[in-house]
């Protein structure tokens, strides 16, 4: 008998172990792995010696910091983290705001067709980003775009959303368009939980659908709309895949318009996987430092009811 | 149980193993029948290898269709370096250099030198580099031409600019006639378009000497072409939205733009990107800057080329020597694909009789298209067009969106061009 208890507890101490394997097996080889290599490979340079035609002409050698140091001062990169920024600030507040405001009217009880509501919103998320762009890219061009032949009926100035400028709003207008479901949904579920008898002792209390709103909804789901903000911060500074496919269409869009387009030019048009590595790991820092941050700052004041 | 995870780790850890050094067993090739992967873009070319494996079963091709262009040259770069890739893939001839460079391309010279005489030989001193290997069999070449609507030319009483000052001319005589119509457009997309122009003008953007790479993409011949276009745009007598978007498929279909500076290849662009205007359009050649001597640029051309990682180099080579010299494979290139073959004997061959289907009205289409080739001027590839081409799209994306001068762009280009080259180590004179 006593044996019998032992090996069970044995094999029950081993039992956590097993259950976490699986994790643990795919984090390091699918992560750390990954970005452990990617370390690796930012830490070397192709030297060519000679015209770099023979067999043999190109070699890898160590170059300490160096694609780092290369990162840090490129002008291209800066401009392209600012360009960013921009369109960050215009998007990040319009679709969190939109998001919001999706989120209580699908709330509110008096509402009709919620769930046909509910699934038109989320229903762009479901389209991948490149799908989206070049649906907009041509409502964008001026000759293909009917908002464009309609203003034109109209007599209204011409608007230009590929021009410079505009083509911020462009961007922009795609990532709120992708995105707005998703934020609504994630808002709305949180709004679900809350409990209805909140609602009805503010009633009682005399307050307007307005206040209940403003002072109980909005509050409540505080910590949501943080998660949802630290997700649209992260997801504007990945922005690659919208700039990419309406490049070819407007003369305003650089290749290398965002830090992660730099990343791809510099290791697929270039073909220097190395500074292409050191620009991915700066990159991959930088979010880690903003995103902490951002939880940092809103955490004590969102969640401070919680603790 | 335990024993058993171990031991298929072990199994699993072997096979990795065993795989990979099949992986790096280069060079020899298997014996008995064996399938060669095929990466290509050209259209239609699958039907041409449909004809090789009718009567080679034992040397099946498999094509898998690929993005054009620089796409593929980074697509063949990344499997590359990931030691995944096929055996043989179409390549650009600017792309060659880059690819040699990056040891993606096999050495065929021993099987190909026989073949050497079928090609002019400015096109054969692209695919050896000016040295002693072979990297690719030459498969098409893209002198440039000049496109226009015949009909709308007559419409509006145009003749057919044989000067590029006359080219400007009738620009200009276009938008005074018909202002919402364009003669052409420049275009910040392509800079394999531009490139061509200043081949023409007589640019040469590298060179080598003898270990040194010169670079002069800023040269005065290609000034000049910046200069015109740049004029053309800023007094608005051509476009500047960019060639291959929606929009500019529309204004090719609805006659915004009746012209095109293109090349030999564009029959089968505008059939596909422009099928209401069958039979409107008619060939002429490319505007002169001398019409005493006249020239033209390339614009494209490809080869095929052999992977240095294939494990089959020699079955693949025996397949790019006969797709590009086969006389049954190069007419079916022709009347196929639609591509105008690099090899000599098939430029006089009965394929090129016919016109292209899309400009049935112009009979002498192909020995039009002959004369202009031969005009084409030679041109020697760096090893780093990707980045030049990257540079291009972003400095003159900027300037015609600036509105500014074309000329600077192109310094920005020539110093892009060769700061990459001596971040590499490359020895740049």
């Amino acid at each position: 008998m006593p044996s019998t208890t032992s090996r069970r507890r044995r094999a029950g101490a081993a039992t956590p172990y097993l259950f976490v394997a699986p994790a643990v097996v795919l984090f390091l080889l699918v992560l750390a792995l990954p970005i452990a290599y990617t370390v690796y490979l930012s830490l070397f340079r192709t030297e060519v010696s000679g015209l770099g035609l023979g067999r043999g002409s190109r070699r890898e050698v160590f170059a300490g910091l160096g694609n780092y140091a290369r990162t840090l001062t490129d002008s291209e990169m800066g401009a392209g983290a600012l360009r960013v920024l921009g369109y960050g600030a215009l998007l990040v507040p319009t679709m969190l705001l939109l998001a919001l405001v999706f989120a209580l009217l699908l709330d509110e009880d008096r509402v009709r067709a919620r769930g046909f509501s509910r699934i038109a919103i989320f229903l762009p998320y479901a389209v991948p980003g490149v799908i989206a762009t070049l649906l907009w890219g041509f409502l964008y061009l001026p000759s293909t775009s009917p908002f464009a032949q309609l203003l034109d009926e109209l007599s209204l100035p011409e608007v230009d959303l590929l021009s410079p400028t505009g083509i911020y709003f462009a961007l922009a207008n795609i990532a709120v368009w992708g995105g707005v479901g998703y934020n609504t949904i994630v808002l709305h579920t949180a709004l679900r939980s809350i409990p209805r008898d909140l609602y009805e002792a503010a009633r009682i209390d005399g307050c307007s659908a307005w206040q209940v709103a403003l002072r109980i909804k909005v509050p409540l789901v505080a910590p949501a709309l943080v998660l949802t903000t630290l997700f649209s911060v992260v997801a504007t500074l990945q922005v690659f895949a919208e700039p990419t496919t309406l490049a070819p269409l407007t003369n305003s869009l650089s290749r290398t318009w965002s830090p992660l387009m730099k990343v791809y030019q510099d290791a697929f048009a270039r073909g220097d996987v190395h500074s292409a590595a050191a620009a991915s790991v700066v990159i991959a820092a930088v979010m880690f430092v903003l995103s902490s941050g951002l939880l940092r700052i809103t955490r004590s004041r969102a969640f401070g009811g919680e603790r | 149980m335990r024993l058993d995870i171990a031991r298929k780790a072990v199994a699993a850890g072997l096979g990795l193993a065993l795989l990979a050094g099949c992986g790096s067993s280069g060079g020899q090739d298997p014996e008995g029948p064996t399938e060669l992967s095929f990466w290509a873009w050209a259209p239609n070319i699958e039907k041409v290898v449909d004809r090789w494996n009718a009567s080679h079963p034992d040397r099946k091709v498999v094509m898998s269709k690929q993005a054009q262009g620089d796409d593929l040259v980074t697509k063949l770069l990344t499997s590359a370096k990931a030691g995944s890739g096929p055996d043989l893939a179409q390549v650009e001839f600017q792309a060659l250099p880059t690819l040699v460079s990056n040891d993606v391309l096999a050495d065929v010279s021993a099987d190909a030198a026989a073949v050497e005489g079928e090609f002019p030989e400015g096109v054969w001193q692209q695919v050896t580099l000016g040295g002693d290997g072979v990297y690719a069999i030459p498969q098409d070449s893209g002198p440039m031409m000049f496109y226009y609507r015949a009909d709308l030319f007559q419409q509006y009483g145009l003749t057919v600019p044989t000067t590029w000052d006359e080219y400007a001319r009738t620009a200009r005589t276009l938008r005074s006639r018909a202002p919402d119509r364009f003669l052409g457009t420049f275009s910040s997309n392509d800079p394999g378009w531009f490139a061509g122009l200043a081949q023409q003008a007589g640019g040469s953007w590298w060179s080598i000497d003898g270990d040194t790479w010169r670079v002069s993409i800023d040269d005065a011949a290609t000034r000049k072409v910046a200069a015109y276009w740049s004029g053309l745009v800023a007094e608005g007598a051509v476009d500047k939205t960019p060639m291959y978007t929606p929009e500019w498929n529309k204004a090719l279909n609805d006659g915004t733009q009746i012209g095109w500076v293109s090349a030999v290849w564009a029959p089968g662009v505008l059939a596909g990107n422009a099928g209401g205007t069958l039979g409107r359009w008619a060939m002429a050649p490319l505007p002169q800057w001398d019409a005493a001597s006249p020239r033209t640029g390339n614009w494209g051309g490809s080869t095929t080329a052999v992977m240095s990682a294939s494990t089959k180099r020699k079955a693949a080579a025996e397949f790019a020597i006969w797709l590009n010299t086969d006389p049954e494979a190069v007419a079916a290139l022709v009347t196929d694909s639609g591509v105008y073959p690099a090899a000599t004997k098939a430029q006089t061959g009965s394929a090129l009789e016919q016109p292209p289907a899309f400009f049935p009205a112009q009979e002498d289409f192909y020995p039009t298209a002959q004369k202009i080739a031969s005009t084409a001027a030679s041109f020697t590839w760096g090893p780093n067009v990707n980045v030049a081409y990257t540079a291009y799209k972003n400095a003159f994306g900027a300037a015609i969106t600036a509105g500014t001068d074309l000329v600077p762009a192109l310094s920005e280009v020539q110093r892009a061009t060769i700061d990459d080259m001596r971040a590499s180590g490359f020895k740049v004179g």
